[in-house]
């Protein structure tokens, strides 16, 4: 018997099909792709013309005139980010309730409300509150905060009502059949086994909510600020129009974000591995 | 310690039971008593609305019509305290349904004490006497996720025998389990029969449910086919349709059904 290469001896692949490993595909693949990395830092790199982005990126003089404005503008971001986020957990623990209502009109109220907020910019919401409210209810609000914390707070409840939602959703319904079973009722079902499961599964996606109210917190110079209440993104435009140096506030602006931001994330991760580990079925 | 002889009122009594997902009639009139210190165990194609039946009993499902006592208790009242009938009715599921987020000692006393009132150290108590009957006494402080299948199943039946019920559900508590930690689970549940609990099973375990069985039910198309005692029911069927299930299920592999 003879045997060309396309019958292969029994018990062996047809020599075509000895190809490179899948092992060894895998790092010729990423080789190419560290190669692709190097050759575009490399050029990016010569063509940045790097005196000119010195003066005007990041410029010693322009960033220590900013600096001195910095820490208390930190602090009014922060404090239109919590309270914005106080009041949109709040609200957007009753509208996901309301949504998971067994009165269809509280289902359809919710669904209104969720999907016009979540619909329009949020730039709209806080001109509202800056010209359309005091003039529609013919009160006004005192209290930058507060005005702040509603305007951010009610496009903010929008977004979280429907991560709480999901998030009760996503608890499988043998936990709360079991609960029941016990003899629990809807509510104690409700607190001492859906909740605490739900909380690890939206604290990814609500660390994302927090984060997103903290960059939206750069609307409220609209609702018209008081020096002493000028926000993070706020003494960056100011400067920025003052200044020499070019665009260094917005630079020094950047990493205070990132300041607030990047560790909220490392927070988020540490509480979800240790809540995770030890309850994943 | 088998009641051969019921006598009194039975612990569950159903009577003309139907049960309907939207236009799909699943229970089409079930009768069935349950005295006290009876092991019942159900047997029956799949779909046949072995589930059903056992829910409709302490009403996960609501049935729409027919009559539902347990315990002296009509369910099927609208205005029912279903809550205070489940605290004496215990239910077993075959996928365990521990509460993921709480120790397995936990598990056991979150009830006791919420539902009960009873003291943290009487729930810690009588959790750990349960756990220590289904052989688990170790693993108090473990997680369910870190538990096989056949240990949660047990931590489960602890679980239920904590709030001290006067009857237990199971819904075929080892059909999600490897085969060799069937038997634990078995074994803790032939305990339990003989120390005079009144137990509702559903079973694929035809072993089981003729040893520990006073007697088994055989339902088909959401009906109750047959009822008798255990023996008599798997060893020497009288109706065809059980004949039928019983040889496709005690030799699976025999395909010549004529
Ligand atoms: N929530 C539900 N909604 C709609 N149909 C359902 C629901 N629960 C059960 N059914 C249907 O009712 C029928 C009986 O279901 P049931 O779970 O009681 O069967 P079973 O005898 O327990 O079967 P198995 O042995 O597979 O568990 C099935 O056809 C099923 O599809
Ligand atoms: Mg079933």
């Amino acid at each position: 018997m003879t045997t060309t290469s396309s019958t292969p001896a029994p018990g062996t692949l047809p020599a075509s099909r000895r190809r490179w490993s899948p092992r060894r595909r895998q790092r010729a693949f990423r080789l190419a792709q560290y190669a692709l990395l190097v050759i575009v830092l490399v050029a990016v790199a010569l063509a940045i013309d790097w005196e000119n982005v010195g003066t005007n990126f990041f410029n010693a003089q322009a960033a220590s005139d900013i600096a001195a404005l910095i820490p208390a503008a930190f602090l009014k971001t922060l404090e239109y980010t919590f309270a914005g986020f106080a009041v949109g957990l709040s609200l957007g623990t009753v509208l996901a309730l309301m949504r998971l209502s067994s009165v269809g009109l509280y289902r359809w109220l919710a669904i209104v409300y969720i999907e016009f907020f979540r619909g329009i910019p949020a730039l709209l919401v806080v001109i509202s509150f800056g010209y359309a409210v005091p003039i529609a209810f013919g009160v006004n609000i005192p209290s930058v905060t507060v005005k702040a914390a509603l305007a951010l707070g009610l496009v903010s409840a929008a977004y979280i009502a429907e991560t709480l939602r999901a998030g009760l959703q996503a608890v499988p319904k043998g936990q709360v059949e079991a609960a029941r079973s016990l003899g629990m009722s809807h509510g104690r079902t409700l607190r001492q086994v859906v909740v605490p499961q739900a909380f690890r599964i939206v604290l990814p996606p609500m660390t994302n909510e927090f984060i997103l109210l903290t960059k939206d917190t750069s609307l409220v110079f609209l609702l018209g600020l008081a020096t002493s209440q000028y926000d993070l993104t706020k003494i960056g435009r100011d400067a920025l129009n003052s200044a020499q140096g070019g665009l260094t506030p917005l630079f020094v602006i950047g990493a205070c974000y990132l300041l607030i931001t990047l560790p909220l994330g490392q927070l988020a991760r540490y509480l979800e591995k240790r809540t995770g580990a030890r309850s994943r079925t | 310690m088998t009641a051969t002889s019921p006598t009194g009122t039975p612990v569950v009594r159903i009577a003309g039971l139907r049960k309907a997902f939207g236009e799909r009639e699943v229970l089409t009139g079930i009768d069935l008593d349950v005295h006290a210190g009876e092991v019942v165990c159900v047997i029956g194609p799949s779909g046949s609305g072995k589930s059903t039946l056992l829910r409709c009993v302490n009403l996960l499902e609501e049935p729409t019509g027919g009559a539902v006592e347990v315990l002296g208790v009509d369910v099927t009242d609208p205005d029912v305290d279903i809550d205070q009938v489940r605290t004496h009715v215990g239910m077993v599921f075959q996928q365990f349904n521990l509460f993921a987020h709480k120790t397995v000692l936990e598990n056991c006393t979150m009830a006791q004490r919420g539902v009960l009132k009873r003291s943290a150290a009487e729930a810690d108590r009588i959790a750990r006497a349960n756990l220590e009957r289904v052989g688990l006494a170790d693993r108090a402080d473990a997680h369910p996720a870190q538990l096989s299948g056949g240990q949660q199943q047990r931590v489960a039946i602890a679980r239920a025998l904590s709030m001290d019920p006067q009857l237990m559900l199971f819904d075929e508590p080892t059909s999600a389990l490897d085969p060799e930690l069937v038997g634990d689970v078995l074994g803790v549940m032939r305990d339990l029969a003989d120390g005079g609990m009144t137990m509702i099973v559903v079973t694929h375990e035809m072993a089981f449910a003729r040893d520990v069985g006073d007697r088994v039910v055989f339902m088909d198309g959401g009906v109750i086919v047959e009822d008798g005692p255990a023996d008599q029911v798997i060893g020497a069927p009288r109706e065809a349709r059980t004949r039928t299930f019983l040889q496709r299920v005690l030799d699976p592999t025999h395909t010549d059904v004529a």
